[in-house]
């Protein structure tokens, strides 16, 4: 029972790694990415892409991919999402839902139905595992994801505590108007978050492939997760993701426990009690239930 | 003010032609069978089908402002149901709708729940819903998991009865739906619809209620998506929870409400008759025609986000299946875009629906 409670705080790393740039995204631009799980499996398929055919494995591969999702997220902040919220809050929910579409299914003309996974490309790591005290065994690759995902999300929340660029970032989600006004450019704010959203998503699209399996169709499953993670952790600060992360993954284990098929079932059902609760106790969350108050620091 | 006093008219030349131009549609289409092919008659369901699909996310999105990228549940729900009643002895195309009026009902508590989100966490929410449901309809022994089951009862009648009773069934219930959408619009809750579709902070301040509007279009969005899924489950006999479960039906409810114009109720019906079209003509390529799907509502979103109805509605104040009000002045020639409340074009308020 304890070896399942670590492995399921493990996991919630993970979780917490993909939903971290839905909520900063949200967060700054007020935009739910529906392309979010598809863009991860995408960055998995370049990973897989570069291991195979060039035989680049799968963390120096990330040298290659991360930048290149930097670019997409510009670019789709510049092209795609800027235009579309422009005609209110509905349609960027419809692009961005329309490039899931495309990303899914040309993923699937390239590659076919086949499930994949990046765990050949990174030798013994996939199975390596520690001996912790009380004869718990604890896999190499899933504390290397927990303490990325930790890494990830203080260095996030100390770049915009920290720097220039964070805090024009921080101006521009409170209120893109007044800080146009003190000189801050909200379209370049915009989309460096967007750019950093991507290359989280990025790596979050690394490690599924390496601790799981991937096909051209796992975006929405990981859209889903990434939104409950994110939905469960609140608006505290991004390490209210973390804890997201880690009780919708142990809310699986449960669900696992309890049922063969109950793994997916104990997520979303404890993503459902959670959602109630905080509609029913908070002011209905209207600035939004995936805000994340960068504004103050932790 | 001039001395003449504006007339206020609800419809157009144009929208009383159209009227007479309905029924002769729906008259031709009752009798059509007689002329066409089986497989004319079957492909004819599926256009009553997308019609109706059309027009219920039209309902929510266009109307509510509500974007639901989850409304695949209902539609599995629909079919699930009809199974279940089938199975318990119930006749299966009384089944058909049974199942709709329960989707109606489960719809409502899930809509006390999920109306409370807005935009983005709306959208996504529903999709958890519908994969949870997905999972729980799976756990169901009669289903046996993603293996599925079929509509055995239906065999009962003979092949040609069962392709005609389904056909008309589905036209009526096409019929009955827009008729209702038609008249909901049209009344007196129709303005409050169009109140909360153009600015729902706005339309509260003057008293509509709000929540309760959408919950009335959400509950009829979920039966009539009802519907659609248990007659789709009539014609293809068997239900995968996979196949009624899958997010494409949202996709293709998207992309006929975008393609067609969204908040327009002709502009439904015009997506899914271009749906149908283009399904016939390029579903066939598999992967590539949902790729051209995706690509085609992505770019919609982006450069003509009111459709092709709303922009031609826009352009030449085309007006058929007129559910709002005109002022038309007497002095002056009627602005293009209609419904002007006050006479002068600059404050015009344009009303879309």
């Amino acid at each position: 029972m304890m070896n399942q409670i670590v492995q399921g705080i493990l996991l919630g790393g993970y979780y917490a790694l993909i939903a971290c740039g839905l909520s900063f995204m949200f967060s700054v631009m007020r935009i739910i990415n529906l392309a979010h799980g598809s863009l991860a499996v995408l960055s998995a398929f370049a990973l897989w892409l570069l291991a195979s055919r060039f035989h680049i494995p799968p963390f120096l591969g990330l040298l290659i991919v991360l930048p290149l999702m930097a670019v997409i997220g510009w670019a789709l902040q510049r092209f795609l999402l800027e235009r579309s919220a422009r005609g209110g809050a509905l349609l960027p929910i419809l692009t961005t839902f329309g490039l899931a579409i495309v990303i899914d299914n040309v993923l699937f003309e390239q590659f076919g139905a086949d499930t994949r996974s990046l765990a050949p490309f990174i030798g013994s790591l996939s199975y390596d595992s520690w001996e912790w005290p009380g004869s718990l065994y604890v896999g190499k690759l899933a504390v290397i994801i927990f303490v990325t995902a930790v890494v990830l999300l203080g260095g996030l929340q100390l770049f915009l505590t920290r720097t220039g660029l964070g805090r024009s970032i921080r101006a521009t989600s409170e209120d893109p108007d007044t800080a146009g006004l003190v000189g801050v450019d909200a379209r370049r704010a915009n989309a460096v978050a967007a750019a950093i959203a991507m290359v989280t998503v990025g790596l979050a699209g690394a490690f599924l492939g390496m601790r799981a399996t991937f096909d051209p169709y796992a975006g929405a499953t990981q859209l889903l997760f990434a939104f409950e993670a994110a939905v469960i952790g609140g608006a505290g600060s991004l390490w209210g993701t973390l804890i997201g992360g880690i009780v919708l993954a142990l809310a699986q284990t449960l669900g696992a426990k309890i049922h063969p098929q109950g793994f997916l079932i104990g997520g979303h059902i404890a993503f459902l009690i959670v959602l109630f609760i905080r509609l029913y106790t908070s002011g209905l969350g209207l600035r939004g239930l995936l805000r994340l108050s960068t504004g103050r620091t932790p | 003010m001039s001395a003449a006093s504006p007339v206020i008219e609800r419809g157009t030349a144009a929208s009383r032609i159209a009227g007479i131009g309905v029924v002769a549609i729906v008259l031709l289409l009752a009798l059509a069978p007689q002329f066409l092919s089986a497989g004319a008659v079957d492909r004819m369901t599926a256009l009553f089908v997308y019609v109706i699909l059309a027009a219920m996310w039209n309902a929510l999105a266009g109307f509510g402002g509500l974007v639901s990228v989850g409304q695949q549940v209902f539609f599995g729900l629909g079919a699930y149901f009809a199974i279940r009643l089938a199975n318990a002895g119930l006749d299966p195309f009384v089944a058909l709708f049974v199942s709709a009026v329960i989707v109606g009902a489960v719809s409502w508590p899930i809509s006390l729940f999920m109306l409370r989100l807005k935009n983005g966490e709306f959208a996504i929410g529903m999709w958890v819903i519908a994969a949870l449901t997905h999972l729980l309809v799976n756990l169901d022994r009669l289903i046996q998991g993603e293996t599925g089951t079929s509509l055995i009862s239906l065999n009962v009648y003979d092949a040609s009865t069962r392709r005609l009773t389904i056909y008309w069934l589905a036209l009526a219930s096409m019929i009955a739906l827009l008729a209702i959408l038609f008249g909901l619009l049209r009344g007196s809750t129709g303005a409050a619809i169009r109140a909360i579709r153009d600015n729902e902070d706005a339309a509260a301040s003057v008293g509509v209620r709000v929540i309760g509007t959408k919950r009335l279009l959400f509950v009829l969005a979920a039966f009539g998506i009802g519907v659609a899924g248990a007659l789709w489950l009539a014609t293809a006999i068997t239900f995968q929870p996979k196949t009624y479960f899958n997010v494409q039906w949202t996709a293709y409810m998207i992309f006929m409400v975008l393609v067609g114009g969204i908040g327009t109720f002709e502009g439904a019906i015009l997506g899914a008759l271009l749906f149908f079209l283009i399904e016939t003509w390029f579903g066939g390529t598999g992967v590539w025609y949902l790729i051209g799907l995706g690509a085609t509502a992505l770019v919609f979103s982006l450069l003509l986000p009111r459709g092709l109805w709303g922009t031609l509605e826009e352009r030449f104040g085309w007006r058929l299946l007129s559910v709002g009000y005109r002022v038309r002045l007497p002095t002056s020639v009627a602005d293009p875009t209609g419904e002007t409340i006050s006479p002068a074009p600059a404050t015009a308020h344009r009303e879309k629906a």
